[in-house]
C-alpha cells in the first residue's frame, strides 16, 4: 500500500524565529493589523510503501526524529493517509483529495 | 603530522584549507572523499566550510549521514583531532559530536566580514598556542551561524571551559554590537568534553597570511601541530 505522510516542522516556541519576525513586520507594513505572531516552518510530503498505515506512521516518525527535524531547535507533526488507488486498484476520482 | 580535509558535495573551502595546511603551515595533508570510511594515517581531520548537499533541509543535516561521518565519529572517539569550520561546525552539531544547533542569523543577512574573537580557553588542541583573553581577527562568512543551545547546555559549556572563541569588541568585551549573528553568549567556537573535537564559525584558513589581512587563523592549525608534539 502507498501512503502519503504530510510532515510539518517548526521551530520550538522557545526558539527565536527571525524569519517569522521579518514576515510579521512585512505583513504589518502591508496594513494587516492584529497579526500577533508569525512562525515560519517547513512542509514535506513523503510518499512511501508500507504494509499498514500504522507502520507508515512509525517509519515517518523515525524519519522525523533522525533527519527531518532537529530536536534541539525544532518540533514536528505529521498525518498519514492512503495515496491514490483504493485497495481494489481503482484510481482516484478527479477532485478527490 | 598528517591532516585530512574532508570533501563533501558542496564543500567550497576545502582547497583553502589544503593550501593553508600544506603551503603556509608546511604540514602533510590529503583530501578525504565523503564516501571514504578509512581515516587511518591521519592525525587531524578538518571538515571545511561550504554548502554540503546544498544545505538542503538544514545546514549539515544531510552531510552528517555521509559514510565518512561514521569514520569521523570513530576517529573522534579514539581521541583523534577534529576541527569543523563553518559548515563543518554545522555538520558536527547535526551529528551530535558537539552540542547545540545553528539558527538563521538574527539579521537574516549573510555576514561576510572580519570579526574579533576572544580566546576563552587556551589549553585545548586548537588553542594551545594562544593566550586566554587575547583577541584574534578572523573572518566569518555565513547565513546560519546563530548558535543556539538550551540554558543548561550553555551553562555546562561555560562551566567546563568549552567555549573556545567569543565574538567581541577589539578590547575583548563581548557586546551585542560585536555579535554578528545573534549567537547565544556571543559563542563563535566550542569544543567537546575531551577537547579533541572543535567547531568554529570563523574561517581560520582564510586568515593564515598577512597579505590576506590577518595571519591569526594560522595559529589554530599551528596549535594542533604543537598539541601533537610537532613543535610548530
Amino acid at each position: 500500500m502507498t501512503y502519503i505522510g504530510r510532515v510539518t516542522v517548526t521551530l520550538k516556541r522557545t526558539v527565536m524565529d527571525p524569519q517569522g519576525s521579518a514576515v510579521k513586520s512585512g505583513l504589518a507594513s502591508m496594513g494587516y493589523a492584529g497579526v500577533r505572531e508569525v512562525r515560519v516552518g517547513k512542509y514535506l510530503e513523503i510518499s512511501l510503501e508500507a504494509p499498514t498505515a500504522q507502520e507508515a506512521a512509525s517509519r515517518i516518525d523515525e524519519m522525523c526524529r533522525r533527519l527531518l527535524a532537529n530536536p534541539v531547535i525544532e518540533e514536528y507533526s505529521f498525518e498519514v493517509e492512503e495515496a491514490e488507488a483504493d485497495s481494489d486498484g481503482r484510481p482516484p476520482e478527479v477532485g478527490e483529495p | 603530522m598528517r591532516f585530512g580535509v574532508v570533501r563533501f558535495p558542496g564543500s567550497n573551502c576545502d582547497a583553502d584549507c589544503y593550501y593553508a595546511i600544506r603551503d603556509v603551515l608546511g604540514e602533510d595533508v590529503g583530501y578525504v572523499w565523503h564516501r571514504d570510511t578509512d581515516l587511518r594515517g591521519y592525525d587531524c581531520i578538518v571538515l571545511p566550510g561550504g554548502f554540503s548537499y546544498g544545505d538542503y533541509l538544514r545546514t549539515g543535516a544531510i552531510a552528517r549521514f555521509s559514510p565518512v561521518m561514521d569514520a569521523v565519529s570513530e576517529f573522534a572517539a579514539k581521541g583523534g583531532l577534529v576541527l569543523g569550520i563553518c559548515n563543518g561546525f554545522q555538520i558536527l552539531l547535526e551529528s551530535g559530536l558537539l552540542p547545540g544547533a545553528m539558527l538563521r542569523n538574527d539579521s537574516l543577512e549573510f555576514r561576510c566580514m572580519y570579526v574579533n574573537l576572544r580566546v576563552d580557553n587556551d589549553s585545548t588542541p586548537f588553542t594551545c598556542l594562544m593566550e586566554k583573553g587575547e583577541v584574534l581577527r578572523i573572518p566569518i562568512a555565513h547565513g546560519e551561524g546563530n548558535y543556539y543551545a538550551d540554558e543548561s547546555t550553555l551553562a555546562e559549556l561555560v562551566h567546563e571551559g568549552r567555549v573556545l572563541f567569543t565574538y567581541c569588541e577589539p578590547d575583548g568585551t563581548a557586546t551585542g554590537r560585536a555579535n554578528p549573528n545573534g549567537s547565544a553568549m556571543n559563542v563563535a567556537g566550542i569544543c567537546n568534553g575531551n577537547g579533541n573535537v572543535a567547531g568554529m564559525m570563523p574561517h581560520p584558513e582564510r586568515s593564515c597570511e598577512a597579505i590576506l589581512g590577518s595571519a591569526d587563523g594560522l595559529r589554530v592549525f599551528r596549535s594542533a601541530v604543537a598539541w601533537l608534539g610537532g613543535g610548530a
